[in-house]
């Protein structure tokens, strides 16, 4: 699978990334297309990542629960990245530890390890779509961005929190996909997502994701403190906040294996 | 005043038909403003206890509203491959219905099996095409095997399967939330036929039974309203043999109706099951008011007396008598305020307007009309008229001794079955068998499991709480218990999930197939099948939101309220003894409508009560005399309890709808008493006559008119209770059937008790004579039809 995307993928940044964004006599799918290429392309290099994740869950009924999450992410050249999770809270899943090697198409490669079981167990499952530890994040929406878990197709420029906005839409191409499309606002300067609207299967409004209190890592990278989604439908939403973002820590291959899993708490 | 009234009328009655007209038409337009509600939640107020607890529990887990198609292949095979892939499809095209949050199938149950270290969870068909008859067995045992499927979403014998829509309405428009939902399942179900012609689909689930409140109501009103019109216009043309009289009537009925309607519009109303029946009740109630003052009319223009003072004479004598029944009839219809349901207090509020309307229409635009149209007046004896009153009379006096004994103890022997009568509301039977959704329900309730669910929320007050093992086994027990009652068609409960992911992770071992003795194995599990699980399928319906507590739902077979109510206090019992320290809720649908006639008959006694008394108080003014006031008591009180015991042997079973139907009732039965004892009493009191020749006085003068006014209501009610809606068929019936009791008892009942009473007792008689000054007024009340004509 990845002989076959990955040079497909480098042929096309490289062809893309080349010609200007705006480039003459575009079609809004070319358009939408380069726009997503070139928000990649302007975040590479980051190498790798560690952060801490909080998650407060509502419901209608106004009842909170949270979750806590430490995070670990290494950037992989020309294939999905890959991501090791320790889960902290709630309490009776501490120490429970999430290895993914995420491709950006087909099935994930994913190991949970489960220290009351003290074993390590490889996951088979394509979906993507289920909510992520009962929040309204599904996994798929928290999985690294590729270009090609999408067709795209830009709409207009609009004014947004980060001055002006590229409103592109995307269509997913895994069929497990929970959306038929997903709405998404990006800035012109940095390429930062402010707004993304998900649409459910039959094209209903299902949920909208903010993204607040961007900060700059490294001289390039940007990532938000907050991101907040709310399901229109069930009225639930849930709150990630991130905090100690980490960049260039040194993290290898090594780290990211089924046998550092174990000890990953 | 009231002449003055009288005499505007029939000198300008075209500028008192342009008038009226005008009102109409500008009150009617506000019915395009009437909408119908179909939700079955209208039933319930905002403080009903059993819809809070419901609510909130939708609000902590998710909805049940929901759409299920029950799919019968034509060789009663399920496990075909054609069959399944047939399944897949509709599936997946079940994901584009409006509203639809989640969809389970056999096809999209997310089976889980383990292979080395490996935990694989996928659909049970992942891919239709692939499948072969050789993969047949194995599904089928997978899934008959799988408790959350068994009798849910696939019968025992694997002949019938069902692919069940949960749906999250919006609320924010039911008018058309729930046919734009009804609407895309019948295009399904009509595309799922073309392509499988030779399998059945059945639609049942929350969301058809509220379309089917609207549908079938509406189509009530389209197909009884007409033959109401029908019996009306016939028995008028038939019994009062005119043809101007029953045009004139029919327009005071159109007015009421469409006044009614529009007024109802305008102060924003909207339709429900029952208050959709108003045009039929205001139809019914409006015609006794014409028919009073043409009977009047017609008599004083055969004694030779012109059209125009003939009319005049009639609202004179008719004004008050029509007024007072309609005051009594509109505050019969007022106690229904005190219902508990919504939609009978709608009903009651916007019949007593429509009864007034048509009091009004009846002293205004009819004798208008009345003016104008030629009017002829058929020959007709006094003697033929009366001679059948005349001899039942006479009946009624011989047999006197036999008839007051006789009677009371048919009486006592009726009330007597009353307290037998069975409580149920079961929303299921309010559609009688004629009705889609019924034969629907009735098919998955006879092949997989019926629509009588209880919803029990466990509460562990912890967060993570769920996990506990002392929990999980509490959970475990109850469902055992609950499987083990013989009620019981189904259990939904996350302790089969956890089970067999024990079993998952300890290589598909049988003997793992338990619950887990560490809160942490448990939390685990979860949290890995949970990331595992695709849109739409994960397990909010089940747990909610800090895992501090969880809904387990059972499914019983065909329950009444009452069994409901026992099992309902079964299960807080089984709490109460086997694990105490949770907080246990239960709710659901089933348990809303099985409370709701119970507490609607408490609300409704009081109410009646009130109503009784204020009735009561309005008769003895009216009557001028307390004594007959009590007296008067006996035959207003007692066919409603008379008929609820004649009920019992008809249906034996009263609900919701039934509960209202004395309150309604008592307004209407109170009017032949009113007329009958005004007469007895005129009779004594002007004309000194004793008890015997006051009773034959009475049947002679007004008995005809009674029974008249009688054939009419009852004839209105019954086609009322030719309803496919059996809420309002069975209202209309007991209610038919009480006010032919109350005739009875009038008839045969009250004169002997009066001449017994009167007779016993000369001095009261007398005593009651001194009264007679006050008796103009109370003749002319009482006075409906002809003035006192050849007393024998």
């Amino acid at each position: 699978m990845n002989l076959l995307t990955n040079p497909f993928k480098s042929l096309l940044i490289a062809t893309l990334v080349a010609t200007p964004v705006a480039a003459l006599a575009e079609t809004p799918e070319e358009k939408g297309l380069s726009i997503s290429v070139a928000a990649k392309q302007s975040d590479l290099g980051w190498l790798d990542m560690q952060a801490q994740m909080n998650m407060v869950l509502r419901n209608k009924q106004g009842q909170e629960s949270v979750r806590e999450i430490r995070m670990k992410s290494l950037e992989v050249e020309d294939d999905g990245d890959k991501s090791l999770s320790v889960f902290d809270k709630p309490r009776d899943v501490k120490g429970t530890a999430f290895l993914s090697f995420s491709h950006p198409v087909g099935a994930d490669d994913q190991w949970l390890y489960l220290p009351a079981l003290k074993r390590v167990k490889r996951i088979a499952s394509r979906n993507k779509s289920g909510p992520f530890m009962g929040s309204e994040f599904a996994y798929e929406d928290l999985s690294s961005f590729e270009v090609e878990k999408y067709t795209y197709k830009f709409l207009r420029d609009e004014a947004c929190e980060g001055g002006t906005c590229y409103v592109v839409e995307q269509y997913p191409v895994d069929k497990n996909s929970g959306y038929t499309r997903r709405v998404v606002w990006l800035d012109h300067d940095e390429y930062r997502v402010w707004k993304i609207d998900f649409y459910d299967r039959k094209d209903a409004p299902l949920k909208t994701l903010t993204y607040h209190g961007y900060s700059e890592y490294l001289g390039k990278h940007w990532r938000p403190d907050m991101m907040k989604m709310v399901n229109h439908q069930t009225g639930k939403s849930t709150d990630l906040s991130y905090n100690s973002y980490e960049f260039k820590t040194g993290l290898t291959d090594k780290d990211f294996n089924k046998n550092t899993l174990k000890r990953a708490r | 005043m009231r002449d003055r009234l009288f005499r505007f009328v029939l000198n300008h009655p075209v500028w008192v038909i342009l008038f009226t007209l005008i009102l109409v038409f500008g009150a009617a337009s506000g019915a395009q403003n009437l909408v119908f509600k179909s939700d079955y939640r209208v039933f319930f107020s905002k403080e009903n206890p059993q819809l809070t607890a419901f609510e909130s529990m939708q609000n902590i887990y998710s909805k049940s509203d929901n759409v299920a198609f029950i799919i019968s292949p034509p060789d009663g095979k399920v496990f075909t491959p054609r069959t399944l892939g047939a399944i897949y499809g509709l599936t997946d095209e079940a994901w584009q219905i409006p509203y639809s949050t989640r969809v389970d199938s056999i096809t999209n149950f997310q089976h889980t099996w383990s292979e080395e270290d490996d935990m694989i969870v996928e659909d049970l068909v992942l891919d239709p095409d692939t499948l072969t008859e050789a993969d047949m067995p194995r599904l089928q045992a997978i899934a008959l095997d799988e408790p959350n499927l068994l009798n849910k979403l696939v019968s025992p014998d694997a002949h019938v399967t069902i692919v069940n829509v949960t749906v999250q309405l919006p609320g924010k428009n039911p008018v058309v939330e729930v046919p734009e939902i009804v609407s895309k399942v019948r295009e399904m179900r009509a595309q799922f036929l073309e392509q499988y012609p030779d399998m059945e689909v059945r639609l049942s689930g929350m969301v058809m039974m509220n379309n089917t409140f609207a549908e079938s109501s509406l189509n009530d009103n389209a197909s009884l309203v007409p033959i109401m019109f029908g019996v009306v216009i016939a028995s008028m043309i038939f019994l009062l043999r005119t043809f101007s009289g029953t045009f004139a009537t029919v327009v005071v009925i159109l007015f009421s109706i469409a006044g009614t309607m529009g007024i109802a519009g305008w102060s924003g109303f909207f339709l429900t099951g029952p208050s959709a029946s108003t045009p039929i009740m205001v139809l019914t109630l409006a015609v006794a008011d014409c028919v009073h003052i043409l009977t009047t009319m017609f008599y004083e223009m055969r004694q030779g007396v012109d059209k125009r003072k003939a009319i005049e004479d009639s609202l004179r004598i008719n004004f008050q008598p029509i007024f007072l029944t309609s005051v009594t009839t509109a505050v019969g219809f007022l106690s229904l305020n005190f219902s508990d349901s919504p939609p009978f207090r709608d009903l009651g509020n916007m019949v007593a307007m429509g009864v007034m309307l048509a009091f009004v229409f009846s002293v205004t635009i009819f004798p208008a009309m009345l003016k104008l149209l030629p009017i002829k007046v058929a020959p007709m004896s006094d003697e033929e008229r009366n001679d059948l009153m005349h001899k039942l009379g006479t009946f009624v006096i011989h047999n006197r001794k036999v008839l007051l004994p006789g009677m009371a103890v048919v009486m006592a022997g009726l009330v007597t079955f009353t307290p037998q009568n069975e409580l149920n509301d079961d929303f299921v039977k309010y559609f009688d068998t004629s009705v889609p959704f019924r034969e629907a329900t009735d098919y998955m309730q006879d092949n997989l499991s019926g629509m009588t669910t209880m919803e029990i929320s466990i509460d562990s007050e912890e967060a993570s709480g769920i996990n506990k093992p002392a929990f999980l086994k509490a959970v475990g027990g109850l469902t055992d218990w609950l499987r083990a009652q013989p009620e019981t068609d189904h259990v939904n409960s996350i302790t089969d999930t956890i089970k067999r992911l024990n079993k998952n992770m300890h290589s598909d071992d049988p003997s793992y197939y338990t619950l887990p003795d560490e809160q942490e194995l448990s939390a685990q599990y979860l949290l890995l099948y949970e990331m595992s699980l695709p849109y739409g399928l994960d397990l909010n319906n089940q747990l909610n939101v800090d895992k501090s507590s969880t809904r387990v739902i059972s499914t019983f077979r065909n329950l009444t309220s009452n069994e409901q109510i026992e099992m309902e206090a079964k299960i807080y019992a089984w709490f109460a003894k086997n694990a105490p320290q949770y907080k246990v809720d239960v709710a659901s649908t089933s348990l809303m409508f099985a409370h709701i006639g119970q507490r609607n008959i408490y609300s409704m006694l009081f109410g009646t009560s009130v109503a009784l008394i204020l009735i009561s108080v309005m008769l003895g003014l009216a009557l001028r005399s307390v004594r007959y006031g009590f007296i008067s008591l006996i035959p207003n009180l007692a066919p409603a309890a008379m008929g609820f015991g004649l009920w019992f042997v008809v249906d034996g079973q009263v609900g919701l709808a039934l509960s209202v139907v004395a309150g309604m009732t008592l307004g209407i039965v109170v009017d032949d008493t009113v007329h009958f004892l005004s007469k007895y009493l005129y009779a004594r009191r002007e004309r000194g006559k004793d008890s015997q020749a006051a009773v034959r006085y009475a049947f002679n003068s007004v008995g005809r008119a009674l029974w008249v006014t009688t054939l009419v209501l009852v004839a209105g009610f019954m086609v009322l209770a030719q309803s496919s809606f059996k809420l309002n068929a069975d209202m209309g019936l007991l209610t038919a059937l009480t006010i032919l009791i109350a005739l009875v008892v009038d008839f045969l009942f009250l004169p002997p008790l009066l001449m017994k009473l009167d007779n016993g007792d000369n001095a009261t008689a007398t005593t009651e004579d001194t009264d007679a000054d006050a008796s103009t007024i109370t003749e002319k009340k009482g006075d409906t039809h002809e003035p006192a004509n050849q007393p024998v």
